[in-house]
């Protein structure tokens, strides 16, 4: 039977269900094979931090969005145009972001009276009339996929758990997508269980063709593949990314690669993407704590490796100690820092842009280090990348913010040719004539000089330092000396980094001023505003100390300058401490991205109301 | 002796300890056992077949953490407590570096305790050395982690109320491979000590007994001088019996699991009823440990324990070495255009 089908520019899908219903799975999975057809797209995987929260608790549900596109996107979209639930709680949760005359397809076997009970519904929603205003379709999910399995051998439990591969059929077949990329993907996972690949891919596959057969859906849709820029793509998410840069940056400076990190959501998944890529020489350390990773990579670049430690606010507060040695032993360090809802250990899966203030100043004495942030998950490969860069060449210990958005949400990615990728040049010092361990160079920056060395050796360590000897010193004038030339090497950095760039005029009535993670929400609600005749531009900061070097000139520029910021307006104090320069806020912290649409009215509020 | 140099070339002069000191002057209070520590790990390490270069000494904070200032070696001067996960950073990125830390009783045990456990757990091969003094020098004299209870001191004029770590005990509890004893006061003992600890691959852990003269002077003179050294002292070696006294008159005999002294010159026992030591048995060696806390027992002083397990950086140069083998040395632009992709082509 064969059903009209309607093409679509855009949709937003949420699938919801219990932690335990495989929605991450099914979401990776459905962008996975829409990345393949061709589509543009952002993802927001939004879990709860306890692995399995008691089933059916609104606190229980883990969602996943995914936004796709004819057309070039930047964000995983506000509002859901589809809201698969899998229970009662993930109705309950989700139903308010979902936009009117919007589809729920919901799982009715599971709104029986104890999940909605869970769920805090005195009355069935779907009897009620509550759903009035969306379409519904009412699938029984869980029966269907247990008929399909049936005679297979197999135990309730594990039938059971196939019931999202037949949602993720039933979701292909909708929006007109191949099942092919997923059984392939099932193969490879379940190889050694043949019969819980077959059960999978026969899940999904009956709820692809109870699509096609069943009378629910008066018509299928499509989005036509995106006209992105020709080259070969990935989907990547922001921590595989990360991992990326660095493998990359290490590769180029043709020095090994160590990563010593401690467990931490968000971040865990840069060291489990490292620690597979042994053959690239990388090494990757499992400390015994945050402190001890922070320490292993001082001592790793001492000897020589490029060294990463990746964490979250709670890690990199540990860290900081460690950081100031290695701003005092003028070592080159990565740090990254995975940011997520604090303060303590807050909201460990949500995302947040908190932790700006603390890794530009949070460390005792005057201890400057350059801090830069991606703005997308694919951006995280450029920046993991030079910081990299920055850190080698400088000496330095350098900081990369990313955030819990970043990191697990993706985008499709335009991949590099390795041979394009700029040169990281790394020299050690060998010559032991006039060698001196803390001389400097045009840019203030130390030699790198390796134990194992004939000939240098020699003694650094946290004490102030005599300038160019390095032996220790107590001298008050050589260490106000040293104070300023520590600083002013960060600060040289200036020169080296693109200048700031802004989208729209270069001048006007009003610069929106973001940085980070909120690049997407930000860029594409001053599409629309401009769209619309506003006359508003954006500059969007991926380096945040030293500041690109016109950034002064160009607020200057204009007449109002709006930041939006997930935080209470740390960027905001930045600008107003370094440009005196008044600034409005737009401050959001639900451990979530902003949202296009509030962020627009905000700014036509800042512009003096609608046109 | 000859050694290569880090470009190969073959190092044909002897060192002697005196290639070993650094330009630096030694600031230690005068009368300081770290001195003797000094001179005696410059003493052995000619005895080495390691170029100076490839000798890097990290420390903590405290006094003994200034150590690295006065070898004429690579050092870092690190922060308090993180020695160990500093040197573990350099040791397993260059295996090929004898990595040592110097450390003390509060450094090690108190903030760098869970660096401590973890460096001997992984036996990473670090040369740890372990000053006790029993006391805090360099934040001039409040108790330590070791400081026998009740003692006095400018952070307890009453007293402590806090029982003290038995460092070897701690150690072996920790999985060292390598635990030993010795004291500042006996150069021979502790320059044969320091030897097999360099020998050893994996951690090896030295707790050197050290006065500190200012804050807690006399802490081990029991051990230390003539008239009480014998029969305070159990020298431990690899198969001879425990016997020790002014004149060989005292052993260490087993009466089932507990451990009794025993004279032997009464005519009941004789050194053939004496245990005799093995420094492979981990049984042994954790009974000897708790020697230093019994009442009428002496303290061991050498090798408690040394087993052979292999390094963790060893299995991280051999696990890296295995995967590049099965997969091949990464090739980074295959690696980039690796997982799902799709070309967008140019129309």
């Amino acid at each position: 039977m064969s059903k009209t089908i309607e093409t679509l520019d855009d949709v937003v899908i949420r699938f919801a269900g219990d932690s335990g219903d495989g929605m991450q799975l099914t979401g990776t999975q459905f962008t996975n094979t829409t990345a393949l057809v061709g589509n543009d797209l952002s993802t927001l995987p939004d879990y709860p931090a306890e692995i399995r929260a008691p089933a059916g608790t609104l606190f229980g549900v883990s969602s996943f969005q995914l936004h796709f596109s004819s057309m070039d996107i930047l964000t995983p979209g506000d509002y859901p145009d589809v809201l698969v639930a899998m229970n009662p709680a993930a109705l309950k949760v989700h139903l308010k972001d979902l936009k009117k005359g919007g589809l729920i397809l919901v799982n009715t076997d599971s709104f029986d009276d104890k999940n909605l009970n869970l769920a805090g519904y005195k009355t069935s929603p779907l009897t009620d009339g509550s759903l009035s205003n969306f379409q519904v379709i009412e699938v029984p999910v869980t029966k269907l996929t247990l008929n399909a399995l049936q005679g297979m051998g197999l135990s309730q439990k594990v039938m059971v758990r196939c019931k999202n591969f037949f949602a993720l059929g039933l979701m292909y077949w909708l929006y007109s997508r191949p099942t092919e990329p997923t059984e392939e993907w099932v193969h490879e996972k379940f190889g050694k269980e043949p019969e819980l690949a077959e059960a999978n891919i026969k899940a999904l596959k009956a709820g692809y063709y109870y699509g096609e057969t069943t009378e629910a859906f008066t018509s299928q849709f499509e989005v036509k593949p995106a006209q992105l820029k020709p080259g070969l793509y990935r989907n990547i998410t922001g921590n595989e990314a990360t991992a990326l840069g660095v493998v990359a940056a290490a590769q180029k400076a043709g020095i090994p690669l160590y990563y010593a990190s401690y467990p931490i959501t968000p971040a865990s998944d840069i060291l489990h993407n490292l620690s597979a890529y042994k053959n690239f020489g990388v090494k990757t350390y499992q400390a015994e704590d945050e402190i001890a990773a922070a320490g292993a990579a001082v001592g790793a670049s001492y000897a020589g490796n490029l060294a990463v430690t990746g964490t979250s606010g709670p890690g990199a507060a540990l860290k900081s100690e460690t950081i100031s040695l290695g701003i005092m032993l003028e070592l080159p360090l990565v740090i990254v820092d995975v940011q997520r809802g604090g303060p303590s250990t807050g909201l460990p899966t949500k995302t947040e842009q908190s932790d700006l203030m603390f890794v530009t100043y949070g460390r005792h004495g005057e201890a400057p280090a350059p801090v830069i942030a991606a703005a997308t998950p694919a951006d995280c490969f450029a920046m993991a990348y030079e910081a990299a860069r920055i850190a080698v060449k400088y000496m330095t210990p350098v900081y990369l913010l990313t955030d819990g958005y970043l990191a697990n949400g993706s985008e499709p990615w335009l991949v590099p040719d390795a041979k394009d990728l700029p040169a990281i040049p790394v020299s050690f010092r060998t010559d032991p004539e006039n060698f001196h361990p803390y001389s400097r160079n045009e840019n203030n920056v130390r030699p790198w000089a390796l134990p194992g060395t004939p000939g240098l050796e020699h003694r650094i360590g946290g004490l102030e330092k005599a300038n160019i000897t390095g032996n220790v010193s107590y001298d008050p004038d050589n260490h106000d000396a040293m104070v300023h030339l520590r600083a002013e090497k960060v600060a040289g950095i200036a020169k080296d980094i693109p200048l700031q760039d802004v989208y729209g005029e270069q001048s006007g009535e009003l610069l929106v001023v973001s940085w980070g993670g909120t690049f997407g929400a930000v860029r594409s609600s001053v599409d629309r505003l401009r769209k619309k005749g506003y006359k508003i531009s954006h500059a969007h900061l991926r380096y945040l100390n030293p500041f690109p070097r016109n950034l002064g000139d160009v607020l200057k520029n204009f007449k109002k300058i709006f930041v939006p910021e997930i935080n209470l307006g740390q960027l905001s104090k930045l600008l107003k401490t370094e440009y005196l320069t008044p600034v409005i806020q737009f401050n959001k912290v639900r451990g979530l991205p902003l949202r296009s649409t509030e962020l627009e009215q905000a700014i036509i509020n800042a512009l003096g109301g609608a046109k | 002796m000859a050694a290569t140099n880090g470009n190969g070339e073959v190092q044909t002069k002897k060192y002697t300890a005196k290639d070993f000191a650094s330009d630096q002057d030694v600031r230690w209070c005068p009368g300081c056992g770290d001195y003797s520590i000094l001179a005696q790990v410059q003493r052995i390490l000619p005895e080495l077949d390691v170029p100076k270069e490839k000798h890097v000494f990290i420390s903590g904070i405290g006094c003994s953490s200034r150590f690295p200032y006065y070898m004429n070696a690579y050092g870092v001067h690190g922060i308090h407590g993180r020695a160990p996960a500093i040197a573990s950073g350099v040791k397993t990125a260059n295996p090929d570096l004898t990595v040592w830390v110097a450390t003390g009783d509060g450094d090690a045990l108190s903030i760098g305790g869970n660096h401590i456990i973890h460096s001997l757990r992984r036996n990473i091969g670090l040369k740890i050395l372990m000053f006790n003094n029993r006391i805090y020098g360099l934040t001039k004299g409040q108790y330590s982690p070791t400081s026998e209870l009740g003692k006095k001191t400018k952070s307890t004029p009453f007293g402590t109320i806090d029982y003290p770590f038995n460092p070897v005990q701690l150690a072996l509890g920790a999985e060292g491979t390598f635990v030993a004893r010795s004291l500042d006061r006996d150069p021979k003992h502790l320059q044969q000590v320091l030897l097999r600890a360099t020998k050893h691959n994996g951690t090896a852990f030295v707790e050197i007994y050290q006065n500190c003269n200012v804050f807690n002077d006399g802490a081990f003179f029991v051990f230390t001088e003539k008239e009480t050294k014998p029969d305070n002292i159990l020298y431990l070696e690899q198969g001879k019996p425990l016997v020790f006294g002014k004149e060989n008159d005292k052993g260490i005999r087993l009466n089932g699991f507990t451990p009794e002294v025993v004279s032997l010159k009464d005519g009941k026992w004789s050194v053939s009823d004496i245990l005799v030591y093995d420094e492979t048995s981990f049984d042994l060696a954790v009974l000897l440990a708790t020697f230093s806390d019994r009442a009428g027992f002496p303290t061991p002083i050498g090798v408690f324990y040394q087993v052979e397990r292999k390094s963790y950086e060893k299995m991280m140069t051999e696990q890296i070495e295995s995967v590049t083998k099965k997969r091949g040395a990464g090739d980074l632009d295959k690696l980039l255009k690796s997982g799902n992709t799709w070309v967008v082509s140019a129309n």
